[in-house]
Order: structure tokens, then C-alpha cells, then sequence
């Protein structure tokens, strides 16, 4: 192996701040999103439900990206593939499939949206729509009027790579940077914009340098490897609490599924390249540290497969069973009532 | 009652709005010196440039920062410096600000007011000049203020800073400095979705708002020495419009003409003109008329095509003076 003691391998997440229950809880979080999403692709294909779209692959760093935030006080704007994300921020399975479900008691939106278009006043998390970017001129308007009223925190934005060639990306990072405001921009690097390659998108150049045109920090992090996204996102927030404005986080990942369930990815790519990337799957690497650190076995893994899946089990039940909302709740909250 | 501009009406909603609740703010480009159109002169020197916040030119992250914050609480009135750059800024008003209760059923709201001077005042060519209400028109979750008076001015922004959703404010800019009227002292507000009588008559109805109800008022004070009495509606707010008060306007004469500066085809007018046929055919003794800037891309600079394309009193007069015959 690597030629490192127990533990110094164990130093690795707790040099980092990360306590042995907190890296488990961690890997919980990632293998319960994996499952949800799996579900919810079979549901789509069974016909129970009408659309997915999946973030399988990026859930390692989505993970990590969470448990570097203040939970209790930062806001969120994450985007369609953060189910992961979310989960870590306290949204739960069975409200993910009440959206999948499009089911009233759905708290992202009263089965008005698609899944994956998060929003939940409680959890910080703002609600979000399809076009892509417009999101993060509103983390930098969260931002602005949090610093106004004093209150310290930072906003978290996410978005693939596609979305970063939006204007709103452009107009936000640079409003963001001209008032040091802060901002954790985070954007998924999941190498495809449905598609189109990172190499038809973006060309030769790195998102993460295009920080230095707005004056602000940009890094760039292996997606598949938490604990250096975690470390890179707690700098980024220490950062920003600091006053020291915002960072550009580009996460270095792969969407493993097709861009939604309406896709055939390998009309694009080929089956090898995708099963390459698996091999380097961020939550099989977590496990396998987790592992290598005494903290993890098999018999844990199967109980917790056990688990995640009575979770996934129970929910799919509770959002199949739940109602729709009623005909005439079309028209309520056009405007406030 | 002191008389005060139009513009002053607008400035010193502003001021009072901010005066009386923290949450107020301002963002646009050039704010802080007073705006390029002097809305916002003097406000910087009283709440600081961290409430009359410069901008980069940027429209759409104005709008798209002002929801942000309005989001997280606060009261943002995001000015565009004209109408005409309201456009890069329209998929952060129609997709996100319109849509933000409704997607989130009610979890989110976004009360923020989007300032937009707009029309002609002579000299300003395509991009100094433009009507775009007819853009966001027709789009639910948004709310469409445009005043013609001083006191609606200053009543209207009042209540779309207090307004719990999203309210563009369309403000005339030849408006500014030549309308000029009488405004109390003391708080009040014009309501949101309230039409006003701004003349009584029983020959013709004229429906319009902004510039527009001057020159419709112009011409009734010279068709009342002819002999035609002409009603004059202003509609004050664009969405929702105020239909029983359109509705009532036209049984009151049974002659409607719609007058407006913004482009004909798909303007506010075309969806009146259906309210009226649809609810109130019965009431009516003449064709719904319309009378606006002809279907060209906008008005251009010489004077010549200016004067062919805007309205004025003279073609306000002849067109009501055409239906009251009819």
C-alpha cells in the first residue's frame, strides 16, 4: 500500500478537522444519496414516475463540500444534480421522493417542479429553477445582504461546468469579487454539458483560473477524493468569514449516468470511458480509506446497505401512497394570499 | 398640499421608504452620484454608499442580487438605467423573480421592485426611448406599476417596496420634469391593481397610462370646446389590470379608444380591447379603437421620424374626435 501507519492515515481527515464519527457519517450521506438515485431511476424506467436526472459520481464531493459548511447557518443554492448535498444539509429521502413523486407534501415545491430543483426555507436551501446560472447572482445578492445585516455566514453556490459559461456566472463572480462578499462558487466539473465535452465547452482553459480575472481565489480539487474537497472548501470558508472574499472551487468529477432519464449517453461516449471512471469512483475511495483506517468493514458496509435501503425502501412507499395536490391548488400563490 | 415633479415624487418615495425601514436599499448603476436620470440625487449623502449601491454595469446581476438579498430578507429597489437595457436582466425577472412563489408553493418570496425609466423624450433614438412593458406583460407573478401623476408616482413606489412580490415600475422619463402636481405630506400609498378616473366624461373613453393620459387629457380639454366630452381612464397599474374599472369605463360612453406608446401588436391595449370585447360587447356602440406608435422596431432620431412616430396631443384629439363621430 501507500506505506503509511494506521495512524498517519488516520491523521489525514483528523489533521483536516474531521472527527472519526464525522468521516463515517460522511460516507453514510454518500452511499444513501448513491441508493436514492439508483431508485429513482428504476422508478423513472417502471414508469412511476416521470423524470430524473441523476448525480451519480459527484457524490463524494458533494458530501465533503457540506460538512465544510456551517449546517446551522450558511446558505445554499445547489443545483439539479446535489442530491447528496441536500441530504447533508438535513433534506431527507422521503422528501426527495415526495418531489420525485410530485406530491403535495413535496417541501422543494408542492409537486409543482421537476426533482432535483431544490428549495427548503428551513434547511437555508434557496429554491432553484432549470435555466442554468441564474442561481449564482442570487448566492452573491444572499451574500451582499447578509453582510448588510451583520449576520456572518457565507452562501454556497453549485453548478456544472456548462452552466459556467453563463452570464450569470460572469456578472455574479465579478459582483462577488468587487465586494469581497462571501461566496463559495463550487462548480461541478462533471466533464459534460448533456453532450457536449469539457473540450467543446470550456477549450483549453480551467474554470477554477478564471477566478484571477475577478481578483478572488480559484482552486482546483480531484472531486473523487472528499477530504481534500473538504479541506479545500472549509479554506475557502475560513476565507470568507475572514473578509477575504469569495473562491472559485472547480471539482474535478464525472457524471457516471446519462445527463437525465430522457438521454442515451452513448450516443456521445463510449461504455469504456464511463467504466474507467467508475473504477476511480469517489465513494469507493472513501470506503476503501475508511477501511484502510480500521474504521470500516464489510459487515458495517452490509448494515448499512441494509439500512440506507429500508430509508429508500419506506420512502418510495410514503411518496407513492401521498397525495397530489388538489386541482384548484394550480391557482393559489401566484401571488402572496 | 405642496406641488412636486414626478421625478421628485419617485425620489422622495425612495427616501421616505428607506427612512422608514432598514431593509430598503437601492443597487443600479451610477445610483450613488444620483443616477444618470437624478432619481436617486441626495440619497447616498443620507443612508451611505452601502444602501445606494453602484453597480457594475451589469443588468442582469442587479436583478439577479436585488432577489438574492430580497430572498434573504431584505427590500432591494434595483434600478435599470433605462428601459431599453432591461433585456439582459429579463430571464432573472420572468424566470426567477416571476416564478419564485410559485415554484417554491409559497416557501420563498421575492419582494423586490425593478425601477425602469422608460419611453421618449425626444433625442433618444432606438435605445434611449423604448416601451418594453408589453415584454413582461402577460407574465403571471409579476405585478406592473406605471404612473402618469406626481402622487401616483410617489403613492405607487411606496406600495411596491411594501409589496410581498415582484414589481417593475415602469416610470415615464418625459414624466420627470413636466408633470408636476399636488402630493400630501403625510405616508400614504395609491394601491397596486387600481385604476383612476382622471377625467369624467360621457361621448368617449380613452384608456391609457403614462405620458399618454397627459396628452389624452390635453385633447378632451380641447374636444370639451367642440362639444365632445371625453373620459379619460388611467390605468395606473399594467398587472393586474383593474377591470372592473375598465369595464365601467366602457359603459360609461360606449366608445373606447386605447391609447398607449407602446408598439401596437401584443401591446397592453390588444389584451383591454379583448377584456372588453369578451366581457362587455353589449355595452358597446362603436369598434374598440387603438391608437399607438406604428410596428417598427423603435423610434429613430431625426425629427421628422419622431414626430411621424410618437403620439401627441393632435393625434390623440383627431382619434377621439374620429370615434365620437362613428
Amino acid at each position: 500500500m501507500d506505506g503509511l501507519s494506521i495512524d498517519q492515515r488516520l491523521l489525514r481527515h483528523r489533521a483536516t478537522g474531521l472527527t472519526d464519527e464525522q468521516v463515517l457519517s460522511m460516507y453514510r450521506t454518500m452511499v444513501l444519496a448513491r441508493l436514492y438515485d439508483e431508485r429513482a431511476h428504476l422508478l423513472q424506467r417502471a414508469g412511476k414516475v416521470p423524470f430524473h436526472i441523476s448525480g451519480i459520481g459527484q457524490e463524494a464531493a458533494q458530501v465533503a463540500a457540506a460538512f465544510a459548511l456551517d449546517r446551522e447557518r450558511d446558505w445554499f443554492l445547489p443545483y439539479y444534480r446535489d442530491y447528496a448535498f441536500v441530504l447533508a444539509v438535513g433534506m431527507t429521502v422521503r422528501e426527495l421522493m415526495l418531489a420525485l413523486f410530485a406530491k403535495a407534501e413535496d417541501p422543494n415545491s408542492g409537486g409543482r417542479q421537476m426533482p432535483g430543483h431544490f428549495g427548503c426555507r428551513r434547511l437555508r436551501i434557496v429554491t432553484g429553477s432549470s435555466p442554468v446560472g441564474t442561481q449564482v447572482p442570487h448566492a452573491v445578492g444572499v451574500a451582499l445582504a447578509a453582510r448588510m445585516r451583520g449576520d456572518e455566514l457565507v452562501a454556497f453556490v453549485s453548478f456544472g461546468e456548462g452552466a459556467s459559461n453563463q452570464g450569470d456566472f460572469h456578472e455574479g463572480c465579478n459582483f462577488a469579487g468587487v465586494h469581497r462578499l462571501p461566496v463559495i462558487f463550487f462548480c461541478e466539473n462533471n466533464q459534460y454539458a448533456i453532450s457536449v465535452p469539457y473540450s467543446k465547452q470550456v477549450g483549453r482553459a480551467r474554470i477554477a483560473d478564471r477566478a484571477v480575472g475577478y481578483g478572488f481565489t480559484g482552486v482546483r480539487v480531484d472531486g473523487n477524493d472528499a477530504l481534500e474537497v473538504y479541506r479545500v472548501v472549509r479554506e475557502a470558508r475560513e476565507r470568507a468569514i475572514a473578509g477575504e472574499g469569495p473562491t472559485l472551487v472547480e471539482v474535478m468529477t464525472y457524471r457516471l449516468a446519462p445527463h437525465s432519464t430522457a438521454d442515451d449517453d452513448l450516443l456521445y461516449r463510449t461504455r469504456e470511458e464511463i467504466d474507467e471512471h467508475r473504477a476511480r469512483d469517489g465513494i469507493v475511495q472513501f470506503r476503501r480509506y475508511l477501511t484502510e483506517c480500521g474504521l470500516w468493514n464489510d459487515e458495517k458496509e452490509q448494515a448499512l446497505l441494509a439500512e440506507a435501503r429500508a430509508v429508500v425502501d419506506e420512502a418510495t412507499q410514503y411518496a407513492d401512497r401521498a397525495p397530489y395536490p388538489r386541482p384548484e391548488d394550480t391557482l393559489r400563490h401566484v401571488y402572496a394570499e | 398640499m405642496p406641488v412636486i415633479t414626478y421625478l421628485e415624487g419617485i425620489r422622495s418615495a425612495m427616501r421616505e421608504e428607506m427612512e422608514r425601514d432598514p431593509r430598503v436599499f437601492v443597487l443600479g448603476e451610477d445610483v450613488g452620484k444620483g443616477g444618470v436620470l437624478n432619481a436617486t440625487k441626495g440619497l447616498r449623502d443620507l443612508f451611505g454608499e452601502d444602501r445606494v449601491l453602484d453597480t457594475p454595469l451589469s443588468e442582469s446581476a442587479i436583478v439577479g442580487v436585488a432577489i438574492g438579498a430580497a430572498m434573504y430578507g431584505l427590500r432591494p429597489i434595483a434600478e435599470m438605467q433605462f428601459a431599453d437595457f432591461i433585456f439582459p436582466a429579463a430571464n432573472q425577472i420572468i424566470s426567477e423573480a416571476a416564478k419564485i412563489r410559485y415554484r417554491s408553493n409559497n416557501d420563498w418570496s421575492c419582494p423586490v421592485v425593478i425601477r425602469a425609466p422608460y419611453g421618449a423624450t425626444g433625442g433618444g433614438s432606438l435605445y434611449h426611448s423604448q416601451c418594453p412593458e408589453s415584454v413582461f406583460f402577460g407574465t403571471p407573478g409579476l405585478k406592473i406599476v406605471a404612473p402618469s401623476t406626481a402622487f401616483d408616482a410617489k403613492g405607487l413606489l411606496k406600495a411596491a417596496v411594501r409589496d410581498d412580490d415582484p414589481v417593475l415600475y415602469f416610470e415615464h422619463k418625459k414624466c420627470y420634469l413636466s408633470v408636476s402636481d399636488e402630493v400630501p405630506d403625510h405616508d400614504y400609498e395609491v394601491p397596486i391593481g387600481k385604476a383612476d378616473v382622471k377625467r369624467e366624461g360621457t361621448d368617449v373613453t380613452v384608456i391609457t397610462y403614462g405620458m399618454t393620459v397627459h396628452y389624452a387629457l390635453k385633447a378632451a380639454d380641447v374636444l370639451a370646446k367642440e362639444g365632445v366630452d371625453v373620459h379619460v381612464l388611467d390605468l395606473r397599474t399594467l398587472q393586474p389590470l383593474d377591470r372592473e374599472a375598465i369595464l365601467e369605463a366602457t359603459a360609461k360612453t360606449g366608445k373606447v379608444l386605447i391609447v398607449h406608446e407602446d408598439n401596437k401588436t401584443g401591446g397592453v391595449g390588444a389584451e383591454i380591447a379583448a377584456l372588453i370585447a369578451e366581457e362587455a360587447f353589449d355595452e358597446l356602440d362603436a369598434p374598440i379603437r387603438r391608437l399607438c406608435p406604428p410596428d417598427v422596431p423603435a423610434v429613430a432620431i431625426n425629427p421628422v421620424a419622431e414626430s411621424f412616430f410618437l403620439l401627441n396631443p393632435d393625434k390623440v384629439a383627431d382619434a377621439i374626435r374620429d370615434l365620437a363621430r362613428y
